[in-house]
């Protein structure tokens, strides 16, 4: 379960490739290392190829499909997961067999393909598959209720309240139009927690924020089991899908690059 | 005094149905006149709100390839939400008083999109869409379309082919569009130096979430809504004899209790799966059966015509301009020339 609530970069399924001693360009195969379940950024080295590939895997979501009914059913995770994450992830290979682009871990490929601001075609594909896997990992059965600890007093800090913070996350959900996502993201520069709105596919890595949670507002999500009511859709999240526990791992690993300040220890 | 109950006077006799009313009042108002004009002051000021416009056919009649529920949630609750905000956020504006597709291009403000911009563009996109689309529809086109579609895109079917790929590449929501392209750049002097047929011609073109092609001064045709609404709805449909099949199979299934958990929904998600359409295709089938049963060709060529000659009609006032322009160069040259050669004089 560990495994899961951790961001991609840092599954212990990336395995680099094994050094190769100076002067001798052999290929080893790759033995004594525990056999990777289909991961990102991994280089296949086999004697028979001559060509290295790299491809990326679809991750299964941290629980059964209809763990997280009634609140999103079975058939939606199904579509969503089965189909469209399937389909960006296939898409996505499909273009790295004619491009360059290759032995990235997912979040280098973001950043890459990003390009600025000028996304180059695979920017889609790639951004969605991370997109996706951050999203399954936001949500738990049980999920919902009031964030734990640091992750609390942080949102208290920096939002005044934690329903200030709902509020805000809510709205800024029903005033994004057409297709996107929501975001409780860490800034880096401003230091701060803040929610931040995207378009299509865009995340907010590609500006070297640090997503904490994320919701996905593509119709695909929520047509199925709230039709157009995004409104029900964005609370429910926020009241029994949300998992606080995935935001606090998140959190903690984020406050190794973003320096938030003294820590509050008691006084004796 | 007077001309303010004038002008009002002129403002309510334009809405009231005063038209019987003699004319001579809104010149010299009388004191009995005056009076009724005061009567007719208290009348609601006019404001244009905008309608919802229902489709020119009953809502179960394009079936089966559109179903009523779709209209009825697509039409009556999407597009009529567009509407209502559309209504509430230009009034009081100087938007209320536009045509709809003036406050199209207007909140659009050249790329940088006024707040009423995205409600005003999808009322408009989702009228164009219903319009686009008859019972019994489809087939070929003919005449001027088919003949400016063979110029422009080689053949028919490359068309179709064109405008399903706009149509499946569109990230995210927006729209696909068949539009005639005879614009005219937004730059004071832009002057085309070979001007030729065939500068308007029938372009595809894709726009995200609810932009058109009216924002580009193109006249659009055909419109194709691909939110993934339409998707979803599209889906349904098709899988609702599927999921028939299902629930019974489900039954039987309740029914043997002794086959294990696992196999039962491997077996379940196996059979979803190979009667589901695949994403790729799920769009392109919904722009096929849009294009095969449902789009309107007559209206589309009413369309084409209604865009050939306002291209005409601009080549003509174009025209007409430089012809002009021509004539006041040349006489400002003569003038210039007059007294160039003084000056050449001069210094000999």
């Amino acid at each position: 379960m560990g495994f899961h609530l951790l961001s991609p970069s840092y599954c212990c399924g990336y395995q680099p490739s094994p050094p190769i001693s100076h002067g001798l360009l052999r290929f080893r195969p790759v033995t004594g290392i525990p056999k990777p379940s289909p991961q990102k950024g991994q280089l296949h080295q086999s004697r028979r190829a001559s060509k290295v590939l790299a491809y990326y895997g679809i991750t299964t979501p941290p629980y059964k499909l209809d763990a997280l009914e009634p609140y999103m059913s079975q058939r939606t995770l199904e579509l969503h997961w089965g189909k469209h994450h399937r389909d960006y992830v296939d898409s996505l290979n499909k273009q790295l067999v004619k491009s360059p682009l290759y032995g990235h871990t997912m979040e280098e490929l973001i950043k890459v393909t990003y390009n600025n601001g000028n996304p180059l075609p695979e920017f889609n594909n790639a951004a969605q598959v991370w997109n996706h896997d951050f999203f399954w990992e936001s949500m738990q059965s049980g999920g919902g209720k009031l964030p734990q600890g640091g992750v609390l007093q942080q949102i208290e800090k920096d939002f005044d309240s934690y329903s200030n913070f709902r509020d805000t996350f809510v709205e800024s959900a029903m005033a994004l139009f057409g297709s996107g996502w929501v975001w409780l993201v860490l800034r880096t520069e401003e230091k701060k927690l803040s929610v931040v709105r995207t378009s299509n596919a865009i995340c907010p890595l590609v500006w070297g924020d640090i997503p904490i949670i994320a919701l996905d507002m593509w119709e695909h999500a929520y047509y199925l089991d709230y039709k157009d009511d995004r409104e029900k859709y964005i609370n429910t999240f926020m009241d029994n899908l949300v998992s606080w526990h995935a935001a606090t791992v998140r959190m903690l690993r984020a406050e190794a690059f973003v320096n938030l300040g003294e820590p509050k220890i008691p006084v004796a | 005094m007077g001309g303010a109950s004038l002008l009002s006077a002129l403002a309510c006799g334009v809405s009231s149905s005063s038209i019987g009313a003699p004319p001579h009042s809104f010149l010299c108002p009388t004191p009995n006149r005056r009076r009724k004009s005061r009567r007719k002051v208290r009348c609601a000021p006019i404001t244009a709100q905008f309608e919802l416009k229902p489709p020119p056919y009953p809502l179960d009649s394009l079936e089966p390839h559109m179903s009523r529920e779709t209209l009825e949630h697509h039409w009556g609750r999407h597009h009529r939400g567009h509407v209502d905000s559309l209504n509430a956020r230009i009034a009081g504006t100087q938007l209320e008083e536009m045509e709809l597709e003036d406050v199209v291009v207007a909140s659009y403000n050249k790329g940088s999109p006024l707040p009423p911009f995205v409600h005003a563009a999808q009322v408009w996109n989702h009228d164009f869409f219903w319009r686009s689309m008859e019972p019994g529809g489809g087939g070929k086109p003919s005449g001027e379309l088919m003949g400016l579609i063979e110029r422009d895109f080689g053949s028919f079917e490359r068309m179709l082919k064109e405008f399903k790929e706009a149509a499946s590449t569109q990230f995210g929501s927006g729209w696909a569009w068949l539009a005639y392209k005879a614009n005219r750049l937004d730059v004071g002097n832009a002057v085309n130096p070979c001007p030729s047929e065939k500068d308007n011609k029938l372009v595809i073109a894709k726009t995200p979430n609810a932009v058109n092609p009216l924002v580009w001064d193109y006249s659009p045709l055909l419109a194709v809504d691909v939110w993934e609404v339409c998707d979803f709805s599209f889906l349904f449909f098709l899988s609702f004899f599927v999921f028939f099949f299902l629930k019974l199979y489900s039954g039987w299934q309740r029914a043997c209790t002794d086959l294990p958990l696992m196999f039962r929904c491997k077996f379940v998600l196996f059979v979803q799966h190979a009667y589901y359409l695949d994403y790729e295709n799920r769009r392109a089938d919904y722009v096929s059966i849009f294009m095969e049963k449902l789009v309107s060709w007559d209206i589309v060529s009413s369309r084409l015509h209604i865009a050939t000659a306002r291209a005409a009609e601009r080549a003509r006032e174009d025209e007409r301009r430089r012809r002009e322009d021509d004539v006041e160069i040349t006489n400002r040259e003569a003038v210039e020339m007059y007294v160039d050669s003084d000056n050449d004089s001069e210094p000999e």
